[in-house]
């Protein structure tokens, strides 16, 4: 298992060292300074490294490395797994974006919860909510501080994620469903790789244990309803909070659950049929003869009802480096050449539904002595369409039942963006 | 999400990191003996700010053990965190605070209790553990979830320090019975605690019976992700009775391939791989059902972070290997996008190469051409290189990979070029005699050729195909021009390219090839390539026609080595998969160290972490672990063999001279290293002794140490002793001035040492064992040793008697044996004639220094003693060397 955690920052010095078992010591960070932090190698160095015989697992947050020491037949994906954990936990104690000086700051919060999430390099208890209950540096004292005994229960019970006696004025659930389209076109308009992998966020405001029930327009389900409705969406893969009964799941498909109180991910999925492209993009692109031109030519269709509209929409051309100038003719929103981007780039605040637009460009490129040939990388494009899934998955239902019977108020919203969307030119 | 703890300079714990001045560990003190909470609380705080950047801040144990003795709980933690830290440095001293941890381990928080038994299994000094049994048991029974949970991998912990105390106490069974608490905290700990205990030791404490498994299943899906991962890795282990049950523990882990959390879905991938194996064919509906169910889980993982899929992609080009039908439909999740890092990238393209077929191939052709474009050269590299390997795999395709390779050529880009050649080599290899028309593209490319392994596959091409050539001979005349500058491997390939030139066009290339075989006999200095030189000359000047045969000869067809782990390490590693193993395509045993067996501690230093005196203990506990695993070394007769001597340590230094130290010394030759072996006794320097330097005198022996730093590996504390060595090496700079004519020189060698920790400098001698300067290669042939004994003068002998021998000290077997494992050699044995009962053995030996010394020995039956007579030319050293025979013969 792990022996030990460090923090280090891009200097290699370390700011955090937890120690759980005696078979590595400090001047192993020496070895991972020279060999990792040094060679500045990180993005092109595999996040595992053995040097003699220890193993390094790390991972990176802002500039401070993370890292996990072992020298045993460790799981790696659960070392992984405890240190996102752990960066997510420091991120609710510490803000979002945390850094070195707010982890000096507050070593001691810090050393208080690796000795709480960890023992003897066994991951424990890592639900933040649960946490702060009982680590808080003295800091906030809630009036409701339950009983000792009560907060081990929480600690240990089945449902660590919720603590008891929860109380809200008004009930609600928010409920976000969040799609990112995944594209490569070639250049000849062929789809290469198409998929879509959503995201189910919640936030949850519900008083006391209740029990969730809740219902995509699954294939697998409404084919077994055969309601007359439109088909299902069919879902290639999903995976689940840790709250959703898994067993459940796998025998009729229903997704149950006690929710954890506020934010969380309920579930991921992954759709790779059927999938609606926001945008259709036609690309033309030709260098002319002898390098000094390259003429663009694109054409952009938004592919969604006219009800609806795209915002934040950017499109990066790419252009050779030895660009000159560019000039640009478009119909709406603004575009420009950006030498730091090697790009054109487009940017339109609010592109409606149904809408066309044109661009066109003349490159100009300057005379070089070996003209290298263009890579052609592709163009990328960024998105949101508010209340659109490219998946087409909606929710159909969300039921919440108490004890006490209460109302639930529900909000869903939808919004799809542009995870690698991209066009071969 | 609010912010929840404040990150004001005012109050923020930055400000300990701060002040370190001198004078201050005194101010430190008087804060921690403060009776206002807050300074204390703050002053610990300090105090573990030091630590964290590697500070000692051993020297306030006492004054922060006085902490400890507090109701507030977040005090305690951080006292508890020092404790854990500097224990072992202070092991006397942390039997102070076993009373607050007893104490703690019955308060009536429940968290209190927990951590105490949590810190106090940190603790790895024999007597704290001795008092942790009490504690422990009764928190295995505690009322309280929390203490139970913590209690449980308490009990691994122990086992690493005292695994006979675990034993003894039956914590193990009690381990056993949590498997079945109500609580699924604690049944995931009692399930990691028991795993480990079962690796460590090699024996199957974890006994899953039909009951056991019943329970794990159902805390499957109870446990925390963490639990489900213990529960399922131990399932991995678990081989079950029959192909049905199999199937049923198969049907209840299948959900948990729907989890959020990576590792509980590989855990799971692992469970149904190893199960399905034990399934066998008959089964075939099942495993198709199962080998559709693993392939969404195993792309899914490819959405998570890098590091998540890097480990996934390790894994899938195992299981790829072992079952290609799993993902076979889905080579395109493999195409490398491209914000991928450069490491997930090269994973993926191993794996786009195992999952090509006919089918595909057209699409990944178009992948590969457009990853070659791309700006990272190892990357661009590999896809060319896996353009080659597609070519050699399809062979139906391969005209087509060649086409695709050709267009890239044309882009001209260095890297390209090169990699494109190396591939076509073996393209060329695979598939001979098919695809000579691109040759004459390649040759326009020789320009370009800068690496060793382009320019090697190049002229590999241009010599097996001279014929086809037309300038065959002046392309390889380019190359002879730098031929000496060339590295080793081109050169090999342009010796047999001109000689295979030669045979196949004799007339044209008569004077190149004089050329080369001259350049590669005359003037190289590389043993291969004037080996392989001469044989072709040989070869070329007394039967060309078998030099045809021997060079021009047809060549073994390679094959494809897309699946090239060897089937017996790819199934130890599918059982690994989710494991590091799995990773590096490695069997654990090549990574994994078990402690005790071999080096440890090669990271160890001396601020935090170290063994003190208690060392020995724990390092006995390991022993036996071994000897449990089966693993120990045989005993009896190889044992006693085995056994070095023990040089016996001369006192050499008092407490008086040296700072409170008292230092015993003496040489030793270890692994044909000569060392001086040294012995701190630390009465009463107050710091440790982590390091020290060393400086010899001249001497007689020309030593010198290797290196004048000598680390003391635990550091000896006061009250303690530590054992270190000095590597000396020959260094003929120290030789002293020789004695005066006919007498002996002085066996003493004087020593200076600065203990570096407290700035102490002192000085001694120590008389050389001179044994331990015998040198392992000394052996001397019988015959130079008759003629170096006739040719010393008799009046230089020395003769001796040892009496007294220990029993069985004078049986020339064991004496035989002895003097050999001390670089003393055998020369020959004979019976003295006309006296019965009377044999004369004789020996050799030569020291590092190169001086030789033989030696005459008598021995008479029955008798405990001996005759030496030593011969020597190096006069002045013979009495040392008598008296070092004299010495081994005695131990």
């Amino acid at each position: 298992m792990i022996s030990m955690i460090m923090v280090l920052n891009q200097k290699g010095d370390i700011m955090i060292s937890r120690q759980y078992r005696d078979d590595v010591g400090r001047a192993a960070a020496d070895s991972f300074r020279l060999q990792v932090v040094a060679a500045k190698e990180t993005g092109t160095e595999a996040p595992v490294k053995r040097i003699e015989n220890c193993s390094f697992l790390y991972t990176r947050h802002l500039n401070m490395y993370f890292v996990a020491l072992t020298r045993s037949n460790v799981n790696p994906a659960l070392v992984f797994e405890y240190l996102f954990q752990l960066i997510r936990i420091l991120k609710a104690y510490l803000g979002e974006d945390f850094d070195e000086n707010a982890m000096r700051n507050n070593m001691t919060l810090i050393y208080e919860l690796m000795d709480e999430t960890m023992d003897f390099g066994y991951p424990q208890n890592c639900a933040v909510d649960v946490l702060r209950l009982y680590i808080n540096l003295g800091n906030v004292r809630p009036q409701d501080e339950p009983e000792p005994s009560q907060l081990t229960s929480q600690i240990t019970g089945a449902i660590d994620w919720r603590r008891e006696g929860i109380r809200h004025k008004k009930n609600e659930v928010y409920i976000d469903v969040l799609e990112s389209v995944n594209l490569l076109l070639s250049s000849n308009g062929n789809v290469l790789r198409n998929e879509v992998t959503g995201q189910v966020q919640m936030n949850t405001k519900l008083t006391g244990m209740p029990e969730c029930k809740f219902g995509l327009n699954d294939k697998l389900v409404i084919d077994k309803e055969k309601e007359d409705r439109k088909p299902g969406v069919e879902i290639d893969d999903c995976t689940f909070h840790r709250c959703v009964r898994l067993g459940k799941f796998d025998a009729d498909r229903t997704i149950t659950f006690i929710p954890p109180d506020g934010e969380f991910e309920l579930m991921r999925y992954r759709v790779t049929d059927n999938i609606n492209l926001p945008f259709r993009i036609i690309p033309a692109v030709q260098e002319e003869q002898g390098m000094t031109k390259v003429s663009i030519n694109l054409k952009v269709i938004a592919n969604f009802s006219d009800q609806l509209y795209a915002t934040h929409v950017v499109l990066k051309v790419p252009v050779p480096k030895n660009t000159a100038k560019a000039k640009i003719k478009h119909s709406f929103g603004r575009a420009k050449y950006e030498p730091e981007q090697q790009a054109i780039v487009w940017r339109v605040k609010r592109f409606a539904g149904k809408a066309e637009c044109h661009i066109n460009a003349e490159v100009d490129l300057m005379p070089t002595v070996r003209p290298k040939p263009w890579s052609r990388p592709p163009i990328n494009v960024e998105f949101q369409v508010p209340m659109f899934t490219a998946s087409g998955v909606h929710v159909r239902f969300l039921r919440v039942y108490d004890k006490s019977g209460y109302h639930t108020n529900r909000w869903v919203r939808y919004i799809t963006k542009a995870g690698n969307y991209q066009i071969r030119i | 999400m609010a912010k929840f703890v404040g990150n004001n300079d005012k109050g923020s714990d930055s400000r300990f990191f701060t002040t370190q001045k001198k004078g201050e560990m005194h101010e430190l003190r008087m804060e921690l003996h403060s009776t206002d909470r807050n300074v204390k609380v703050d002053a610990v705080k300090k105090v573990i700010a030091s630590m964290t950047v590697g500070k000692d801040v051993s020297m306030l144990f006492t004054d922060v053990l006085n902490c400890v003795q507090t109701g507030n709980i977040e005090l305690k933690k951080l006292v508890y965190l020092y404790l854990i830290n500097y224990a072992k440095t202070q092991p006397e001293l942390t039997l102070l605070a076993v009373n607050t941890f007893v104490k703690d381990a019955s308060d009536a928080n429940p968290l209190i209790r927990a951590l105490a038994v949590r810190t106090m299994g940190c603790i790895r000094v024999d007597r704290i553990t001795e008092y942790l049994c009490e504690p422990l048991s009764r928190a295995l029974r505690d009322e309280d979830p929390y203490v139970r949970k913590t209690a449980a991998v308490c009990v691994a912990k122990l086992y690493d320090i005292a695994p006979e105390l675990v034993a003894e106490r039956g914590f193990l069974e009690i381990l056993h019975d949590l498997i079945s608490d109500s609580n699924p905290s604690v049944v995931a700990n009692g399930v990691a605690a028991l795993s480990e205990i079962a690796e460590t030791s090699g024996k199957d404490v974890m006994k899953i019976s039909a009951s056991v498994l019943q329970k794990l299943l159902a805390a499957l899906n109870e446990c925390t992700e963490w639990g489900q991962v213990f529960i399922l890795d131990s399932l991995a282990k678990y081989t079950p009775a029959d192909g049905r049950e199999a199937e049923g523990i198969i049907e209840r882990v299948t959900p948990r391939l729907q989890h959020a959390n990576s590792a509980v879905v590989m855990s799971a991938v692992k469970v149904i791989l190893s199960y399905m194996e034990l399934m066998g064919s008959q089964n075939s509906d099942v495993i198709r059902a199962l080998t559709r169910k693993l392939a969404p889980p195993l792309v899914t993982l490819l959405n998570s972070e890098p590091e998540i899929q890097y480990v996934a992609l390790r894994n899938i080009n195992l299981i790829v290997q072992k079952r290609p039908t799993i993902l076979e439909q889905e080579i395109k999740v493999f195409f490398c996008k491209y914000n991928d890092p450069i490491y997930v990238k090269m994973e993926k393209l191993e794996i786009i190469i195992k999952l090509v077929s006919e089918k595909n191939i057209d699409q990944v052709l178009l992948e590969l051409k457009e990853y070659a474009t791309e700006v990272d050269v190892d990357f661009v590299r590999k896809a060319v290189s896996a353009i080659g390997r597609c070519a050699v795999k399809l062979e139906r395709a391969a005209e087509r990979c060649i086409g695709v390779l050709l267009e890239l050529i044309q882009t001209k880009v260095n890297y390209v070029v090169q990699e494109s050649v190396i591939v076509i080599k073996d393209i060329f290899r695979r598939y001979p005699n098919r695809y000579e028309s691109i040759i004459a593209t390649l040759c326009d490319n020789l320009d370009t050729l800068d690496e060793p392994l382009a320019k090697a596959s190049m002229i590999w091409i241009i010599g097996e195909y001279a014929e086809r050539i037309d300038n065959a001979d002046e392309l390889l005349d380019t190359f002879l021009e730098t031929f000496e500058e060339e590295d080793p491997a081109v050169q090999l390939q342009l010796l047999s390219a001109t000689v295979k030139c030669f045979l196949k066009n004799p007339e044209d290339t008569q004077d190149m090839v004089q050329r080369v075989l001259d350049l590669a006999t005359e003037e190289s200095d590389n043993p291969d390539l004037r080996d392989r030189g001469f044989i072709y000359w040989r070869l070329l000047s007394t039967d060309p026609e078998a030099a045809k045969m021997v060079v021009l000869g047809d060549k073994p067809v390679i094959e494809d080595d897309t699946f090239k782990l060897d089937p017996s390490l790819l199934n130890v590693l599918i059982g690994q998969i989710a494991t590091l193993s799995s990773v590096y395509h490695k069997p654990p045993e090549s990574f994994v160290v078990r402690r005790g067996a071999g080096e440890t501690n090669e990271f160890d230093d001396d601020d935090d972490d170290d063994d003190d005196e208690d060392y020995e203990g724990g390092g006995e506990g390991e022993v036996d672990l071994l000897d449990m695993g089966g693993l120990g070394i045989a005993d009896g007769a190889g044992g006693a063999q085995s056994k070095e001597r023990q040089v016996p340590l001369q006192k050499v230094c008092g407490p008086e001279k040296s700072g409170g130290l008292e230092i015993s010394a003496g040489f030793t030759q270890r692994k044909r290293k000569i060392r001086l072996e040294i012995e701190i006794n630390n009465i009463s320097s107050a710091t440790e002794v982590a390091s020290l330097a060393i400086q010899l005198n001249k001497n007689s022996f020309s030593l010198s140490p290797a290196s004048q730093q000598i680390v003391c590996n635990p550091p000896v504390a006061k009250g303690s002793t530590g054992r270190t060595f000095c590597e000396l090496v020959i260094n003929a700079n120290m030789m002293a001035p020789p004695p005066a004519a006919g007498q002996p020189v002085s066996p003493q060698v004087q020593i200076a040492i600065k203990n570096m920790t407290s700035g102490t400098v002192f000085y001694f001698a120590v008389n050389c064992n001179f044994e331990a300067l015998f040198s392992a290669d000394g052996a001397m042939e019988r015959s130079a040793f008759i003629e170096s004994w006739k040719s010393i003068d008799d009046r230089s002998e020395l003769y001796g008697t040892v009496s007294d021998l220990p029993p069985g000290a004078a049986d020339i077997e064991s004496v035989q044996k002895k003097f050999l494992q001390n670089n003393v050699f055998f020369i020959a044995r004979r019976p003295v004639p006309g006296a019965e009962g009377q044999e004369v053995v004789y020996f050799s030996m030569r020291t590092v220094s190169e001086m030789e010394f033989l030696a005459e020995l008598t021995f008479k039956q029955g008798v405990n003693a001996c005759k030496v007579c030593l011969k020597t030319e190096n006069t002045a050293y013979g009495l040392l060397a008598k008296q070092a025979l004299e010495s081994l013969l005695r131990y």
